[in-house]
């Protein structure tokens, strides 16, 4: 190892980070005179797939920046004068590298000093830009970071440093600049055109927005405005450029890809927007928790008269669909599945009875009216993101029709897309994870359970069917007391049970072998977002060394990331954990005028996020899998599963 | 865990099966083990056949018991066929109509015969030799035969993980492929005898290149604690010293078959610097330790290992000292098996020789192989590359489904 570091001059211009893998080997040393030849290669590199997969968000932190001037003062042994010249502002380098006789003209300061100067010098120098803009800007930004420009920038600093001698080299830099001078005009022209053009967008954004929180506005675009303003710069940006054929698909299908941004409930201004659409009434924010005032606030059954009142009103809402808002609303419908296949049937039923308005398509307006459906039902009740997952797979269904066939086939592949989805991702996959969990269970196990999980149910009785023996502990918690109802459903089959409050954990923990939960939906990091009270339970198992396994299908599996329970959560009704129905005694806050109320905040969490560490197995349709193969099952299925 | 109830169960209950409380005769090692070496079924005895197989490649343990247990088998040789004879067709022959005289379990064990061959790469040649034979016409039918042959070598030991694992991948590897269903039978099928062969060599290159990749890790003056007898951490060490590497190797003794012992001969042919520890002395010497080294007998989907007794216990040491842990395994080992403790893992037994009779209300704790959760482990060696614990299953993931 060591004496290839020797020989080689790999260190000097040492890839870090943000190249693509594939980028073609750089020429190691002597690229002095081959300074002209990386500037033709940079194109062609550019439009190269491998550097499409950079993302412009990949734009590296000014601590790369501060590595690489560090890497190239000390590859070069320059004088003292110019080192503090590499350090200082960018605009105090311009002179230096003009030096170079790359005869960098005057307009092209005129911008600010960042972009001038990360076009005009070696295009290598970009990275300094951390503006995200001015990266998204060019949308094949990997051609700033294609490697074989970097050579050519650190000879360019030797050069300097011994220009007296080697003024044929200089000559041959300066011949070699003509088509880089071509090149950085244009691209400045386009930075500068960029620029102006995001001040202004950000300008106006800044009025529109007024009212609200500047961080807010500037670091979460809001849904519209914004990004329609965004629209076209990107489009004239990419016109100026010759090569962006390739990269404009990639562009889109990544935008396609992010996901638009969450409504959040402290944003006044877009909290009163929704209260306009809205047909439910927004319960009154008040006394909230500050650090959940962005989650959606409970809505109970109360509203549903005032629903039902607006039957008549609400007739582009099938009434299926209404149904299923209703059942949400009042929570009869609770528990990942059932929520998801109601809604999946709703959806069929509403596809079944659908007719293509005249002069429309299908496709366009299918799409639009499921779009209307789902944000009626996220009004009753937030999303679970399988559900998501289920909405996303329908909407691609739909999306994918072909254009050939005619309205009842159209109508009839949905619908039978639809049982197919329910049938194979929610029913199919419980067999499986079922006959799967089962291989785990052991006579003489005692198992734990929180809460009430259909999958982990199903365990249980087929475990107990196989005549397998073992005792079951249901852990529950207040305020919902899922666990009795699985409880007296295991109770009837037979099995014997244990049930205890949550607070019991840590003493019966002892006893326990196994512990089944179920979830939500698990994240790509691993990470389980399930019912409140799970990330306790398999805390408290881990440090009694018990297993923790979690039955959960393949549908319920997220790309997105969380760490904790709080960016994303569901709000309950507060006051559920303030009162205990039917017991007299224990309702002390019964009593409290509303002055003491304002000081008193609740906080009633649906949801809480289980850090992988603690978990020891995934149970899925694929199989058995460790917590840190959840990103594999999405990447490798997440296609199939769109497509099926 | 004594409050766990479940283990209580499972030790009754195996004892159960085994009729009534153990033999204390039979974990004595001056009692040989039922001479089955080489029968197709594999009897329900408490020595696992895997253990029976290893030490039948190991001859170097001077075990007398397992001297006696070889002469037991070449003595009556008559018997054994004669009892063996009927049974060694019957699971396979059900598949391959006419053809009767040949046997995957023969195969096998021939094949097993070679000092340097894996058990696992065995089993592939075997199933290789199945294909040959076979008098399959259709592609189904071969396929069919394969898997029975497969099932009938896993049967025959269902102790050893790589002997399944190995078959498994085989499998796996032979029939996925879709360019077989356009081409004729014939073609079809000398093609999978190329496949399987190739698969071989594959498998059998793969301790090279283990070894191979290994040799970043080995730094000038470290010390090596290796445990349990191990060909790929042979052949890293091996290679090590002939690229010059300076280190030394501790050795732990591997009771009860001391694989250790024959490890440090092994060393020592190579003028590596050995050191003997006993096993109980790992927590003692773990501070002069630079890194751990051990095989894998399989690498299981969490990413840890199914190793000798000890390995866990090695592994805990190392890990509560900061010391990495590096396994060096062939990717034929990965095995979809998902252990979520010691017991989840099917017993292989094993006779103990505690140089004294044990009193027969004393019980003995037989098994011969451990569970090392991932956790503990640092990095695994493969011939796919060197892995973190969290890849294999990414890899298996990619294999099997």
């Amino acid at each position: 190892m060591d004496a290839r570091r020797v020989t080689s001059a790999v260190p000097r211009v040492r890839q870090v980070g943000f190249f693509t893998p594939n980028a073609p080997p750089q020429q190691p040393g002597p690229t002095r005179s081959q300074s002209g030849p990386p500037i033709s290669n940079s194109p062609p590199l550019s439009g190269s797939p491998a550097s499409n997969s950079l993302s412009p968000v990949m734009i590296p932190p000014p601590r790369h920046l501060s590595d690489n001037l560090g890497r190239r003062t000390a590859a070069v042994p320059v004088p003292g004068r110019e080192n503090a010249g590499y350090h200082g502002t960018v605009g105090s380098y311009n002179p230096s590298e003009s030096v170079l006789g790359l005869e960098s003209p005057p307009p092209s300061r005129i911008g600010d000093g960042e972009f001038s100067e990360g076009t005009e010098s070696s295009l290598g120098w970009c990275r300094r830009s951390n503006s995200a803009k001015f990266a998204s800007s060019f949308p094949g930004g990997g051609f700033d970071l294609s490697p074989a420009k970097q050579p050519e920038s650190v000879a360019g600093v030797e050069a300097k440093n011994q220009l007296p001698e080697k003024s044929e080299l200089q000559k041959e830099q300066a011949s070699s600049s003509k088509p880089l001078k071509a090149k950085t005009t244009k691209a400045e022209r386009r930075a500068l055109q960029e620029s102006q053009r995001a001040a202004k967008a950000a300008s106006k954004a800044e009025a529109n927005k007024s009212g609200t929180p500047g961080g807010a506005a500037s670091s979460k675009p809001v849904k519209q405005p914004p990004q329609k303003k965004d629209g076209p710069p990107v489009a004239a940006s990419i016109a100026a450029s010759e090569r962006i054929g390739v990269d404009h698909p990639a562009e889109k299908e990544r935008k396609k890809d992010v996901p638009p941004p969450r409504m959040q409930f402290d944003d006044e201004s877009r909290v009163g927007k929704a209260k306009k659409r809205s047909v439910l009434n927004q319960p009154e924010t008040r006394n909230r928790v500050e650090l959940f005032r962005h989650l959606p606030p409970h809505k109970d059954g109360t509203q549903l008269p005032h629903l039902e009142s607006k039957f008549f009103e609400l007739h582009d809402k099938h009434p299926a669909v209404y149904k299923v808002g209703l059942q949400y609303l009042t929570g009869d419908l609770s528990g990942g599945n059932a929520r998801c296949i109601a809604m999946l049937q709703a959806f069929q039923q509403a596809i079944r009875d659908y007719s293509t308005p005249p002069q429309k398509t299908l496709i366009r307006d299918l799409t639009s009216k499921i779009g209307g459906f789902v944000s009626f039902l996220i009004e009753c009740r937030p999303l679970s993101m399988s559900m998501g997952n289920a909405i996303r797979f329908l909407k691609n269904r739909v999306t994918k029709l072909p254009l050939t066939l005619s309205e009842s086939e159209a109508k009839a592949a949905l619908c039978s897309d639809i049982d197919r989805f329910i049938n194979e991702k929610i029913v199919l996959a419980d067999q499986v994870i079922v006959r799967h969990a089962a291989t785990k269970i052991r006579d003489g196990d005692v198992l734990m359970t929180y809460g009430s999980s259909c999958v982990v149910e199903m365990i249980l009785l087929y475990a107990h069917e196989l005549g397998k023996q073992f005792r079951v502990v249901v852990v529950d918690s207040r305020p919902m007391l899922e666990g009795q109802k699985l409880l007296r459903r295991l109770v009837a089959k037979g099995l014997s049970c244990t049930y205890t409050q949550i607070n019991a954990i840590s003493y019966i923990m002892h006893e326990v072998t196994r512990v089944f939960l179920g979830a939500s939906s698990i994240l790509s990091n691993g990470t389980v977002y399930s019912r409140v009270g799970t990330a306790s339970v398999a805390m408290v198992a881990y440090a009694f060394h018990v297993p923790v396994l979690i039955c959960c299908e393949a549908y319920k599996f997220h790309e997105r990331v969380q760490l904790d329970s709080i960016c994303f959560n569901e709000l309950g009704d507060p006051d559920a954990i303030a009162k205990v129905p039917g017991s007299v005694d224990v309702s002390y806050l019964d009593s409290l005028t509303d002055k003491q109320k304002e000081n008193l905040e609740l906080l009633n969490l649906k949801y809480d996020a289980t850090p992988s560490d603690y978990i020891s197995m995934i149970v899925t349709d694929y199989g058995m899998i460790p917590p840190t193969s959840v990103p594999v099952i999405v990447r490798e299925y997440r296609k199939e599963y769109l497509l099926i | 865990m004594w409050r766990r109830s479940a283990s209580f169960i499972l030790d009754r209950q195996q004892e159960q099966n085994d009729g009534g409380p153990p033999n204390p005769e039979s974990l004595f090692l001056s009692s040989p083990p039922p001479p089955m070496a080489d029968s197709l079924q594999n009897p329900k005895s408490n020595i696992s056949a895997y253990y029976q197989n290893r030490a039948a490649q190991h001859p170097v343990v001077t075990s007398d018991w397992l001297a006696q247990a070889q002469a037991a088998v070449s003595r009556n040789p008559d018997d054994d066929d004669s009892s063996g004879g009927d049974v060694r067709v019957a699971p396979t022959g059900g598949g391959k109509g006419g053809e009767k005289a040949f046997s995957v379990i023969g195969e096998f064990n021939s094949w097993r015969k070679q000092p340097d061959l894996a058990e696992a790469v065995a089993a592939i040649r075997a199933l290789a030799a199945v294909i040959r034979a076979s008098q399959a016409t259709t592609m189904m039918e071969l396929e069919i035969e394969i898997k029975k042959a497969s099932d009938s070598l896993k049967s025959w030991d269902t102790t050893s993980i790589s002997l399944t694992a190995g078959c498994d991948l085989f499998v796996r590897y032979v029939t996925r492929t879709s360019a077989l269903e356009y081409e004729d039978f014939n073609s079809a099928k000398s093609r999978l005898i190329e496949r399987a062969e190739k698969f071989g060599e594959i498998s059998c290159k793969a301790r090279r290149i283990i070894a191979m990749l290994s040799q970043d890790f080995i730094f000038d003056g470290c010390t090596i604690l290796v445990h349990g007898f191990s060909r790929v951490v042979l052949e890293v060490l091996m290679t090590a010293a002939q690229n010059k590497k300076l280190f030394r190797v501790f050795c732990t003794e591997g009771r009860p078959d001391r694989t250790g012992l024959r490890l440090s001969n092994e060393l020592a042919k190579l003028d590596v610097p050995v050191k003997l520890i006993i096993d109980s002395a790992v927590a003692y010497t773990m501070d002069e330790v630079d890194m751990v080294f051990v095989g894998a007998d399989g690498v299981v989907e969490s990413g840890g290992i199914i190793n000798m007794m000890g390995t866990y216990q090695i592994a805990l040491v190392a890990h509560s000292m900061n010391k990495p842990v590096y396994v060096a395994a062939e990717s034929y080992k990965f095995a979809r098996l998902y252990p979520l403790d010691q017991k989840d893992i099917g017993p292989a037994l094993r006779p103990i020789d505690f140089g004294v009779p044990i009193p027969s209300k004393v019980e003995v704790e037989t098994s011969a192989r451990d569970y090392t959760p991932p956790q503990y482990l640092t990095l695994l060696f493969t011939d796919l590359g060197v892995l973190t614990p969290s890849v294999v299953s990414d890899e298996l993931i990619q294999l099997y489904l």
